[in-house]
């Protein structure tokens, strides 16, 4: 069995990609540093990210696979599944060697495993999408904060951005612990420093609202209330609809 | 902004909840310079009620009066309900601060008809008008249009709105008679025929000037209320297929009937809505948009209600077992759609697939294919299965109904209830 040893980065899983091929080994398994070792294995390599070698595959890829597929891996490495990295790059492998092109090949354990990862890493965009609730700030900026399954944030900015381009607005990441801030112009990337209850709880307390959002507040809890039809209740389909796991962010779930 | 729009939002959002539709898709629309919102093509469900239907729009009446006394409406003008109107700067802060904090996709806007169809119509335009123009708001408009308006108003409502539409709601003209008196075929369908001649009109347009105004992007829906009248599924389904082979009809939805005025003897008394009949309906329905079904191969003068046991293709197979067994890897798209346990998805995952290698059960299970259903109904790389042909329609039906559990007779089960001393 062979180890490559990598920082866990893209940039490091494609170098590790332009390493194999230039020493004919291929890995069995990726570790990071500080991993315990298996009981027995054959050989350790420690592959040193190098961007230039990265970028070198990725353009290699290009001419191997669709810009659509090429996306769609990118998306399933935010996946931060355990055994994503060799899944991508067995993926990488095929997609290099074969004389044409696999993406369509759903026969493929690999390909089809891993538009199956996909299509996970992208329900939980749009669920993002969906269920991210907005606070209005007291100085007018809304917040909003969620803990998304995936580390998909990066991938619903540019609907954010087109969606509320005339607010100022912060989503933020509360497991990952990073945001991004949209002032007017541009969306930046920031961390909270010091950490205050509403960075924890994801909900502003009173004082920090708007003197509206509380009113706002209420109207839509009621209006949720008042739409349904209490004859056709179905608590199943509810929580299949809405998983459990994001009412705690949820505005009409709130007390 | 205070707490009598509370009580005013509560009464008209009760008012305006059996209106099933919620669709915000059809139009794909980016930002504006110095305006809010886009909409994204596809839809966005925001939220869920406790029924398990989806809040993508603000769905609100701007009013509840009405004239009208049709049985079947919560809002007939001889029930005694609460009764509430808001004002359009009201609808339009609502909409606008909901949409700013990703409550909602957009607005879907009805009413109940006051003094006369225009006055009411030409009422929901200036609220529409007003989002667009005053605070440019560029987010999704559903507009319901009212019948019996002014083609003119319909015509401006259409540069505005996303999707108008206008409820059929009883299948049956004589039904409607007893139930609405006030209402006919013609007043529902002529305003249908205005919306689609707009979108007509506006696609030729396109084709000259390329910057002329949108006129309905999203297309038109209705309504039809299952379980309140005798009709069959065939009715129903015959009055769909005929909406859809108008290009402009997007939706045609399906309301299971909540017995809403239990005084009316006019309609029937239902324990519970229609929930199972309704379902059997969508299904049809997406049979008709997505599987290149006809009509007539779902419900017919022998099948004039669907099957309450099995989904509608599958009791089309059944009739049918003269197509199958249907080999995986040579079938094309048309045929592979027949096959229950095989969806739209999968059947291109198929089609693309199959190129590469022959595809085989575990192949096809892992693509999604249903394995449980179409294993009688297909052949892939392996040997042959007891197909339908050989099992006859009638065993596989028996194997495919779900059945109540049986209890294991030799699990050993301890009755108390006769320990009484």
């Amino acid at each position: 069995m062979n180890i490559f040893v990598y920082d866990k980065t893209f940039d490091g899983l494609l170098t590790a990609v332009f390493d194999a091929y230039s020493r004919k080994t291929f890995p069995d398994i990726f570790l990071e540093e500080g991993d315990s070792f298996p009981l027995f294995y054959d050989e350790v390599y420690t592959v040193y990210t190098d961007t230039d070698k990265a970028e070198r595959v990725w353009k290699g890829l290009e001419k191997k696979i669709s810009k659509v597929s090429l996306s769609c891996l990118a998306a399933s490495w935010l996946s931060e599944l355990p055994k994503i990295d060799i899944l991508i790059f067995r993926y990488i492998r095929k997609a290099i060697d074969a004389p044409y092109s696999i993406e369509l090949n759903f026969g493929d354990p690999d390909v089809l495993e891993l538009s199956h990862v996909w299509k996970k890493v992208n329900r939980e965009q749009h669920h993002i999408i969906q269920f991210l609730r907005f606070q209005k700030a007291a100085d007018g900026t809304f917040f909003a904060a969620i803990e998304p399954l995936y580390n998909v944030l990066s991938l619903i900015v540019p609907h954010c951005k087109d969606r509320f381009s005339d607010q100022k607005w912060v989503i933020y990441d509360l497991k990952r612990q990073y945001g991004y801030y949209y002032d007017l112009v541009n969306v930046s990337e920031f961390q909270f420093q010091n950490k205050e209850a509403h960075h924890i709880s994801g909900l502003l307390s009173e004082n920090q609202m708007h003197p509206d959002e509380k009113l706002f507040q209420k109207l839509w809890k009621e209006y949720f209330n008042a739409i349904n039809i209490k004859e056709r209740n179905n608590p199943k389909l509810h929580r299949q609809n809405l998983p459990v796991r994001y009412w705690k962010y949820l505005t009409e779930k709130q007390k | 902004m205070n707490d009598k729009v509370l009580e005013k939002l509560k009464i008209l959002a009760e008012s305006a909840k059996y209106d099933v539709s919620c669709a915000s898709s059809g139009t794909s629309r980016s930002k504006i310079k110095g305006g809010i919102g886009n909409t994204s093509g596809w839809g966005i469900c925001h939220s869920f009620t406790e029924d398990g239907r989806c809040i993508s729009l603000l769905k609100i009446m701007l009013t509840n009066y009405c004239i009208y006394d049709c049985a079947y409406c919560i809002n007939r003008r001889s029930n005694d309900l609460k009764r509430a109107t808001l004002s359009v700067s009201e609808i339009v802060e609502l909409t606008i601060e909901f949409y700013r904090r990703n409550y909602i996709e957009g607005l879907f806007l009805s009413s109940g008809v006051v003094n006369n169809p225009d006055y009411t119509m030409e009422r929901l335009v200036r609220v529409v008008k007003e989002l667009r123009l005053t605070y440019h708001y560029n987010g999704y408009i559903h507009l319901k249009s009212i019948p019996g308006a002014s083609r003119e108003l319909v015509n401006e409502a259409g540069l505005y709105a996303d999707r108008l539409s206008v409820n059929i709601e009883i299948p049956n003209e004589e039904s409607l008679k007893t139930l609405a008196p006030e209402k006919n075929f013609k007043s529902i369908f002529s305003p249908m025929r205005v919306i689609q001649q707009g979108i007509l009109q506006n696609i030729e347009e396109k084709k000259k000037y390329r910057h002329a105004p949108r006129f309905v992007p999203a297309g038109q829906s209705t309504q039809m209320i299952i379980g309140a009248t005798p009709d069959t599924d065939k009715d129903i389904l015959q009055i769909s297929s005929a909406l859809y082979r108008r290009l402009t009809m997007k939706r045609v939805y399906y309301s299971g009937y909540i017995h809403v005025n239990d005084y009316d003897n006019r309609l029937p008394v239902l324990k519970q809505p229609p929930l199972l009949r309704e379902n059997r309906l969508y299904q049809a329905d997406w049979l008709l948009r997505f599987y290149k079904f006809s009509v007539n191969e779902i419900v017919d003068d022998a099948y004039p209600n669907l099957d309450l046991e099995i989904d509608p293709k599958l009791a089309w197979a059944l009739r049918h077992p003269e197509v199958f067994p249907v080999d995986v890897n040579r079938a094309e798209y048309e045929l592979l759609l027949r096959v229950p346990g095989i969806g739209v998805k999968s059947a291109k995952i198929i089609l693309v697939s199959r190129r590469y290698s022959r595809l085989g059960s575990a192949q096809l299970k892992k693509i999604g294919v249903v394995m449980k259903k179409a294993r009688y109904f297909i052949t892939c790389n392996e040997l042959p299965m007891q197909t339908i042909n050989e099992l006859r329609p009638e065993n596989v039906r028996a194997l495919l109904i779900n059945k109540p559990k049986i209890k294991d007779s030799r699990q050993l089960t301890l009755s108390f209830e006769d320990h009484i001393p």
